[in-house]
């Protein structure tokens, strides 16, 4: 398994402590001079160090360590975080990945970055000022390590020693928590100290000493007044609130397994086989009048569903792993344009589906860069606009229903449709002064090959990309909506599927064959009388409420070469606002759909997202319904168009 | 283009095979891009595909297309009877792994083919394309075909837009 190899485990945690450290930096930015996140960034570093040398990544400790160092002397206040500061560390950070992942990196490359960083804080130190000697104070320490602490290396007397070379210590241990013989584990630290310190070291120095304890030990530090420091430490024999306290602070953190996505996979298919087995059982069961037999079908029912919802949740994750990433997408984008950009995020805790969010990157850097890049517009352009000189960039997800919206949304300038037009007639996609709405050349956008950017920048407008984005976003059964506001700006919306494995679904029959319909996208069933059949022949037709509906014959878009039935159902679908009837011979109830994708040989055949296994073993082709509406409402427009 | 379509003899000159019947004719697959051969099952048609894999099965859990061979060689479809077989193949299309169903008329052996007793299809005399057969083994009084499934897939598993059955 992948998950042995010890470089491998070690590149996943130099990515996380190096995102870490990429949002700290980020942070810091807007807030220089915030102590927990100079900190946050030196604590990573030098974990990455540590690390790194024990993995056999000896040039990346190297490297670690030297931005350590630097970063030792912000943490000091020997040197100012300055903006300039902050980008030299970040392209350091880059370098630190590079390294991380393997890549041959030129070595001069680190000893370039690290004279930037040197360069940088020459410029961003202030006079060093004499730190004024504060009276001496006397201090009451408690701390206790978190039970693994031994086992994990960290040593309770180095941090004593250290907490010795302050000043004046009375230490006392706390041994309320060393459990009885037979259940003590001599490996588990069960200890916790209590001292009494004088000094005249200020509390940050203390709080320097248990910089690396971790996050899972508890530390308390007060002040005591000078005049009640006479007494003493007590060491106290099994206090019950001391006892009760720890298991609770224990408990409050979050326990989290890390498992590669591959097994999660196959559970997922397991999960997925068990669905459509149970689905068999139902079936069999119906014959039957044993009535245990039907209640264990039930109860296994219940579970398969259950099990079901809660396999979807380990597969989803919040939306703001991706949000996180962008963030230095927009640092290097407002440094390469030389615009200022406000970017903000909302709606991170929204979750989907890990396939999902992992597709969804490259298509967000495309539009998040196209907002930057064709959207906004420069500080004088908008200051002559009556804007404020800092462009708005907007990421933000919602839950909506089965689905989850992710728009990009910018103040800027908008969509110059003429603009679009005369690129797309120049470029042959439109015949010149054909009749178009605003909604079909904004459609022109993703056609491929299209780019309106008169140049060609390195940011964006090479003309691969929003035809890229839109056929991401249609692999995942998402559609893409684009709101345009001249003048005001504009907002691409994805809208995707929660999830991508298992949808439920209306199973319907269309001469011998059985095909499933997402139930997300139905609206309404309603009958087709041989009236209305007779009727509407020629112009198909239906009238819902005062709306003209068109709709489709599956029987005869399929050519099943079957005489309908008497009493056939349109089934009413929609994608966002457009509707399309599909008329079919039965309906016959509601499926819990398992996708299973199409090979090569069909997958080109556009009518069918995938298919699906029944109850029967047999197997049902789901409809793809964007692709129908689309054929549905092109229909309509010819039988518009005729007149 | 060059394709794989080349047989890959073993040092002795020799492969093995699976025998199959389509209409009459015996047939020939190399042994080891054979995954299965399973009981006839119902298919499921796809409406728009190509003619020659104009189905879909269930085999263990996943969706696989089924394909007719019958198409190809100019044979009438035949229909089911009790010895029909799926022989189930992996094969590359497109670029990627792929498993498909072969619809046979009756599953023989697993039997050796030597190179000595092959040869090239001729040009003129059989009623099929030549470029379909990768070669033709005499056995006793019989000829076997081994037809060149990459080549048949790629020239007849197109999509044909607005066929349907």
């Amino acid at each position: 398994m992948t998950d042995n190899d010890p470089a491998q485990v070690f590149r996943v945690e130099a990515q996380e402590l190096l995102d870490q450290i990429e949002q700290a930096l980020l942070d810091l930015e807007k807030s220089p001079g915030d102590a927990d996140l100079i900190a946050q960034v030196f604590r990573a570093m030098h974990t990455l160090k540590g690390s790194g040398a024990m993995f056999g990544f000896d040039a990346l400790a190297g490297f670690a360590h030297a931005c350590e160092t630097a970063f030792d002397r912000v943490r000091k206040g020997l040197v100012k975080a300055t903006p300039k500061l902050i980008a030299s560390v970040l392209a350091a950070e880059d370098h630190l990945r590079a390294l991380a992942e393997g890549k041959n990196v030129p070595e001069d490359e680190g000893a370039a970055l690290l004279a930037s960083i040197e360069a940088a804080m020459a410029a961003g130190s202030p006079a060093p000022t004499a730190p004024e000697p504060e009276p001496e104070k006397s201090w009451r320490i408690r701390f206790s390590l978190a039970r693994d602490a031994l086992v994990n290396g960290t040593r309770p007397l180095a941090l004593l020693d250290e907490l010795r070379a302050l000043g004046p210590c009375e230490i006392a241990p706390l041994t309320g928590d060393i459990p009885n013989l037979e259940t003590l584990q001599p490996t588990d630290c069960h200890l916790g100290w209590d001292i009494h310190l004088k000094t005249r070291h200020p509390r940050a120095a203390i709080e320097e000493v248990f910089i690396f304890v971790g996050d899972d030990a508890a530390l308390t530090i007060e002040l005591v007044p000078l005049a009640s420091a006479a007494g003493h430490v007590v060491s106290e024999a099994a206090s019950p609130v001391a006892a009760n306290d720890k298991p609770a602070a224990a408990q409050a953190i979050g326990y989290t397994v890390r498992v590669p996505a591959e097994r999660l996979d196959e559970l997922m298919n397991r999960v997925g086989e068990l669905v459509i087995a149970q689905s068999r059982l139902k079936q069999v069961v119906a014959f039957s009048n044993d009535a245990n037999l039907h209640s264990v079908a039930e109860e296994i029912e219940r579970l398969a569903s259950e099990l079901r919802d809660s396999m979807m949740n380990v597969r989803m994750v919040p939306i703001s792993q991706l949000f996180g990433r962008f963030r230095r997408l927009i640092h290097d984008l407002a440094r390469d344009t030389g615009k200022t950009i406000d970017f903000r995020t909302s709606g991170e805790t929204t979750e989907l589906d890990k396939n999902v969010i992992e597709r969804l990157a490259d298509p967000l850097i495309h539009l998040i860069r196209n907002s930057a890049d064709h959207g906004l517009e420069t500080a004088e352009e908008r200051r002559a606009a009556g804007k404020p000189d800092a462009g708005r960039i907007t990421l933000s997800a919602r839950q909506a229903g089965t689905e989850v919206v992710i728009s990009v949304s910018d103040d800027g300038r908008g969509v110059d449709l003429n603009r679009v037009r005369a690129k797309a007639e120049r470029s042959g996609l439109l015949a010149p002064g054909a009749p178009t709405s605003d909604a079909e050349i904004l459609q022109l956008l993703f056609a491929p090959g299209f780019s309106t950017a008169e140049k060609v920048t390195n940011l964006s407008g090479r003309g691969v990309g929003m035809d890229v984005v839109k056929r991401t976003v249609e692999s995942l059964r998402g559609t893409i909506d684009i709101a345009n506001r001249p003048g005001s700006g504009a907002e691409v919306a994805l809208r995707l599927p929660l999830t991508l494995a298992i949808i439920d679904g209306l199973l319907v029959r269309i001469g011998q064959g059985r095909y499933v319909i997402p139930l997300a996208s139905v609206e309404e069933c309603v009958e087709l009388t041989t009236d209305q059949d007779q009727r509407s022949r020629g112009r198909s037709f239906l009238t819902l409420r005062g709306q003209l509906v068109p709709f489709i014959r599956l029987r005869e878009l399929f050519a099943t070469g079957t005489v309908p039935d008497k009493y056939q159902k349109i089934v009413v679908v929609s994608t966002g606002s457009e509707r399309v009837g599909l008329v079919v011979d039965q309906i016959l109830g509601d499926h819990q759909t398992v996708i299973k994708p199409l090979s090569s040989f069909h997958a080109g055949i556009g009518t069918f997202s995938g298919a699906t296994i029944l109850g029967d073993g047999g197997v049902a082709l789901i409809l793809d319904v964007p692709h129908l509406v689309a054929a549905g409402q092109q229909q309509e427009d010819r039988l518009r168009a005729a007149g | 283009m060059i394709e794989k379509d080349e047989i890959v003899w073993d040092q002795d000159g020799q492969i093995k095979v699976l025998t199959f019947d389509l209409s009459g004719e015996t047939f020939a697959l190399e042994a080891n891009m054979v995954c299965e051969i399973l009981d006839i099952q119902s298919e499921t048609l796809v409406p728009g595909s190509a003619a020659i894999a104009g189905s879909v099965i269930n085999f263990r859990g996943s969706v696989i297309p089924v394909a007719d061979l019958h198409l190809a060689f100019g044979f009438d479809a035949q229909s089911v009877t009790q010895d029909s077989r799926f022989i189930v193949i992996e094969l590359e299309h497109n670029n990627e792994a792929c498993v498909i169903g072969l619809k046979a008329d009756k599953v023989h052996e697993v039997t050796t083919i030597d190179h000595r007793t092959t040869e090239a299809a001729p040009r003129i005399g059989t009623r099929w394309r030549q470029d379909f057969i990768r070669c033709l083994a005499k056995r006793n009084n019989d000829l076997i075909v081994v037809p060149n499934l990459p080549r048949i897939f790629n020239i007849c598993g197109h999509i044909q837009a607005g066929t349907q059955h």
